[in-house]
């Protein structure tokens, strides 16, 4: 990838927003960040319709029988170079349905993970702050 | 040679991909000022832009890969060529195109068939309901549209030249101040509208509903360049209202410069806050707006250009 995509990616997150299975509190929060109150769109990031457009996964809940292959299915769908974000602690590590009969297994098993947002849900700001360490994280480690 | 430099360089490629792209930041901001934000930064589309051509391309299965690439590229080089041929003869009218309105007319049709066209072969159920939203739009409002230009066209005196146009209201007055003048001003304004796919007309790519619609298969560099069409449409096409209705000459040439940048600021405004202010609207109720309101409303335009008013 070159310095030039990087950097105009990281500029650029147009984000895809796939529940995977979650109880929907992330699915608001995620929601909350990206009204004017939080205005995202001053880092040049917007909700994006369709997956092709995509440039960000952000993935809430836990990967169950249903919707492992399906996640799969999508991030293969997505137009690379693109990052997968968890959001919520269900989709970091399966939080308290690690142990149920229908858990697959943790998401980072099934497609790569960039970033872990931890939070039962995580709060907009926390959203928000893991996404500016994704990007720093990425343009130092293009240097 | 000299014709190839003014297509991909000055009034041509390079020129109105830049001024597209001011014009989308301005769209973008004042969006986001009237919905109490900060906004982007002002380089934001031309990150957008580069981040996209360094993307990947995806084509979906069993499409015609030709058609799929090619219609981008159809769709920016005819608004392209729009940009260029009303340059070429606002900058040097001493070589009149006999005709150049009706050619306007067609070229402005053709990046809205270039989606109906890309949305049919990428083989997705959401943009073949995009396409037929398209078309149907297309339909509705080609007719108030063209039966509104007709007003320049019966004031001046059946000149189809735009040059003939500019240099009548050079004469007299622009034809907004006179009642046919502002009447159909206005019916072309609402029509812009749905040609530039601003909100209360924007059922093809409806993004909450079908889910960006008619573009939904493109990824990468082909996405790049529709959104690069879409930014140069928001330069070209309120520049040729601004032409053909609202034309006056001031003191000097930079006077009439900076004036024609004005009324154009004025009319792109005019379009965003009607993208900010409005619903959007369903396709029956689009195609009957434009079907029964506007085609009456321009009518009533064109008599009364009939008649001199």
């Amino acid at each position: 990838m070159s310095k030039l995509t990087l950097n105009a990616l990281t500029k650029s997150i147009w984000v895809f927003h796939a529940a995977c299975s979650p109880c929907n509190n992330c699915d608001i929060e995620i929601l909350d960040a990206l009204t004017p109150r939080y205005d995202l769109e001053r880092f040049g990031i917007l909700l994006a319709g369709s997956i092709r457009h995509a440039d960000a996964l952000l993935v809430t809940g836990f990967p169950n029988m249903k919707t492992a292959k399906r996640i799969k299915y999508l991030y293969d769908q997505m137009p690379k170079p693109a990052v997968v974000i968890a959001v919520g602690t269900c989709s970091c590590g399966g939080n308290m349905f690690r142990h149920s009969y229908n858990f697959v297994k943790p998401l980072d098993e099934i497609i790569p993970v960039n970033a872990y947002i931890p939070g039962c849900p995580p709060k907009p700001e926390a959203i928000i702050m893991g996404v500016v360490k994704l990007v720093k994280a990425l343009r130092k480690g293009n240097k | 040679m000299n014709y190839i430099y003014h297509y991909l360089v000055f009034p041509g490629f390079l020129f109105t991909g830049i001024c597209g792209m001011i014009a989308s930041f301005i769209d973008r901001k004042i969006t986001a000022r009237l919905q109490w934000r900060k906004g982007p930064p002002f380089f934001q589309p031309l990150y957008d832009i580069i981040k996209l051509l360094g993307k990947e391309t995806l084509i979906p299965e069993g499409t015609s890969r030709i058609l799929f690439l090619l219609l981008p590229i159809i769709s920016l080089s005819s608004v392209v060529l729009l940009g260029t041929i009303r340059g070429v003869v606002i900058l040097w009218p001493d070589e009149p195109f006999i005709g150049d309105l009706i050619v306007s007319i067609y070229l402005m049709t053709i990046p809205a068939i270039c989606l109906i066209l890309a949305a049919s072969v990428s083989k997705n159920s959401l943009a073949s309901i995009g396409a037929s939203r398209e078309m149907k739009l297309l339909l509705g409002y080609e007719i108030p549209f063209i039966l509104s230009l007709l007003v320049p066209v019966i004031k001046s005196g059946g000149k189809i030249i735009i040059t003939e146009i500019i240099k009548y209201q050079f004469e007299n007055v622009p034809f907004v101040f006179s009642l046919s003048g502002i009447i159909a001003f206005i019916v072309a304004i609402v029509c812009m509208q749905a040609k530039l796919g601003f909100v209360p007309f924007d059922v093809s790519e409806a993004e909450q509903e079908i889910m960006s619609g008619v573009l939904i298969e493109y990824s990468g560099p082909p996405l790049a360049i529709f959104k690069l069409t879409r930014m140069i449409m928001l330069f070209v096409y309120p520049l040729f209202l601004v032409k053909l209705f609202w034309y006056s000459r001031g003191a000097s040439f930079l006077m009439d410069i900076i004036a024609f940048g004005l009324k154009y600021l004025a009319v792109l405004v005019i379009f965003i806050l009607i993208k900010n202010t409005n619903p959007r609207l369903r396709v029956d109720h689009a195609i009957r707006f434009f079907w029964i309101h506007c085609t009456l409303i321009s009518l009533v335009a064109v008599i009364l250009a009939l008649f001199g008013y």
